[in-house]
């Protein structure tokens, strides 16, 4: 064997020791990649598994639809959480929507590029700030402005207007979440939809220029139709992120266990039940059930939301790359 | 000439509520930050950071917050670890071996699916599969289930940023003949490191302030911990709890533990800035 031979066997056997290598690479990847699937079904089945008990012992309807909470008689009603949940994030959309659609469309239609540079850090930044901070800053700062200047203000409108009846002397109520709330969601809602506005066509703004139209106008005739679908499904994200969210509502919603009637009644979301009452649910019968029960309740919710929003989005960022 | 004129009022108020919008999502960023430096600058001091709460802490005695710092530390550490274990050859070789298959569409749906699990949800989870396993809230059971909650999103950075490598690379690196992974290994990781940087970063920054889920799995202690099965105390949990006593000295020391948390993820996002400029300078532009 001459000296290129044995180059060449080395190389075959270096190449194969590679090959090799790479398919145990490979077989390796197929099993990893198979886990975050199995996470998700592994989360819903040992949810589904341990709030069976309870599902199993009271009809759905009584559960979701009860208000009576009481787990040492053994009466759990949903109702009081699902509708605090509801009017906590409603609460939330209802400011962070209109705001953060604005803002989104000022910075992809307005601003300069600049502005844009600048923001995105800021985005991120608000973002990131831990929940409980959001928290310590809705105790220090929203619920004494709830408490001292909205109730009164509007409470005197309670008898036309009853969501605007303020029965409750503290400001932890529905609207202190629900505003902290908008300032936790708006980061994710304007960042989603700015990125859906970017994928408008510029030559459709532009025809709508040529033809005269002032730049709201191509806002709300060419841009806003093409882009709403985008646009709706980050408000679902948004949503579907206020839905879970915990420690923040936690600490400025109130938590009493009550159907709310009014925007300063204090309110107990799902997410709040599950972190105040874990730690004593072992010694009452189907308590941990029913908890479990509330994260499967929450968890089927965000999933629904999340897999439709993702969808919608992926086939709007897909379809302008 | 009337029409002419709406169209213009319509314009400037529109312009104008916008920019109102605007400022007020910076006005209530600013908002906050300025709330949190007021209430814990005053809070913080070198007592704070540097000590273990002493006996009678909870009414308002000496000692500091040094347990949940530490335990903090440890918690997101080892999340961010194991996430990243996981977490990075995952998204790598999602691009390499099957970027645009049905698969992979799968792979990514699941990770953004997990991305919006609430976090209480992972708390449930992972304290459900610790009484199954019979074990106590513990520094292990904590980071685990922070690693199941940074996994998602540090894959998901990862899987962004690796996708955007221009296809000339790895089709240069197959022309001299590397097999896929050595590809993956060597040359796209070297293009993608600022990015992988950023997100371990971003991962490491969602779970040092997450509560709800290190809430039921990882505890709460005054000491810091030995081993992996003793409990641990977290900034988050600090703050909550601390928040929660009628005592103002105590809660002054929850206003020091959310200016900490706060200084920690702005200095963070801060730094990870940096590092991406310091690591990409071996990257093809």
């Amino acid at each position: 064997m001459g000296e290129y031979g044995l180059l060449m066997n080395n190389l075959r056997i270096l190449r194969s020791r590679r090959a090799k290598l790479d398919s145990w690479v490979r077989r390796i990847f197929w099993m990893f990649s198979a886990l975050p699937f199995l996470l998700v079904l592994t989360i819903l089945t040992a949810l589904w598994l341990k709030a069976q008990p309870l599902l199993l012992a009271h009809p759905l309807s009584k559960l979701l639809l009860g208000e009576a909470w009481r787990p040492q008689k053994g009466e759990f009603g949903f109702l009081p959480f699902i509708s605090g949940t509801i009017w906590v994030t409603g609460v939330a959309l209802f400011f962070a929507v209109p705001i953060c659609i604005l803002t989104a469309v000022y910075l992809s239609e307005y601003a300069s590029g600049r502005v844009q540079r600048l923001v995105k850090p800021l985005l991120d930044l608000l973002a990131a700030i831990p929940s409980v901070v959001y928290g310590v800053w809705g105790v220090l700062t929203i619920v004494p402005w709830v408490e001292e200047s909205v109730a009164p203000a509007l409470g005197r409108w309670g008898d036309i207007c009853p969501i605007f009846a303020s029965a409750n002397p503290t400001g932890y109520s529905v609207l202190a979440g629900g505003v902290v709330l908008a300032v936790m969601i708006a980061p994710f809602i304007v960042a989603i939809a700015y990125e859906v506005l970017q994928t408008v066509p510029a030559g459709l703004r532009q025809a709508s220029l040529a033809l005269g139209a002032t730049r709201w106008q191509t806002v709300k005739y060419a841009v806003l139709p093409r882009a709403s679908t985008g646009i709706f499904a980050s408000v679902i994200l948004g949503c579907s992120r206020a839905l879970g969210e915990t420690m923040a509502v936690l600490m400025v919603a109130g938590n009493v266990a009550q159907v709310p009637r009014s925007i300063f009644d204090a309110a107990y979301p799902l997410p709040a039940l599950i972190a105040n009452n874990y730690g004593e649910m072992m010694s009452i019968p189907l308590y941990d059930a029913a908890l479990m029960t509330a994260s499967l309740i929450l968890f089927l919710i965000v999933l629904a939301l999340n897999i439709f929003s993702i969808l919608a989005l992926r086939h709007v960022l897909r379809e302008s790359e | 000439m009337a029409k002419w004129k709406w169209q213009n009022t319509e314009e400037k108020v529109m312009q104008v509520l916008m920019l109102l919008s605007f400022g007020l999502i910076v006005m209530s960023l600013l908002l906050i930050l300025f709330t949190i430096l007021s209430k814990g600058l005053p809070a913080l001091s070198w007592e704070m950071i540097s000590q273990t709460p002493k006996g009678g802490f909870y009414f308002g005695k000496e000692g500091g917050i040094l347990n949940a710092i530490v335990g903090s530390l440890y918690l997101a550490l080892g999340g961010t670890f194991i996430a990243f274990l996981f977490g990075f050859p995952l998204a790598l070789l999602l691009n390499i071996y099957s970027s645009k298959t049905a698969w992979a569409d799968l792979v990514r749906l699941s990770l953004d699916i997990l991305w919006g699990v609430p976090s209480i949800v992972y708390g449930a989870f992972g304290f459900t599969v610790m009484i199954f396993l019979g074990w106590k809230a513990s520094l292990l059971g904590g980071i685990l289930t922070l690693a199941l909650l940074e996994l998602p999103i540090m894959t998901r950075a990862m899987d962004e940023v690796i996708r955007r490598v221009p296809p000339e690379l790895p089709r240069a690196a197959y022309a001299l003949g590397s097999t896929n992974s050595e590809t993956a290994f060597f040359v796209i990781t070297r293009q993608v490191l600022p990015g992988l940087a950023t997100a371990v970063l971003l991962a490491f920054g969602r779970g040092i302030g997450d509560a709800a889920s290190v809430l039921f799995t990882a505890g709460y202690t005054d000491r810091i911990p030995d081993s992996l099965f003793s409990p641990v105390a977290s900034l988050p949990l600090a703050v909550f709890f601390q928040l929660g006593t009628p005592f103002p000295e105590v809660q002054q020391r929850a206003y020091a533990a959310a200016l900490i948390l706060t200084l920690t993820v702005l200095g963070i996002s801060i730094f990870s800035r940096g590092i991406s400029y310091f690591l990409g300078r071996h990257s093809i532009r």
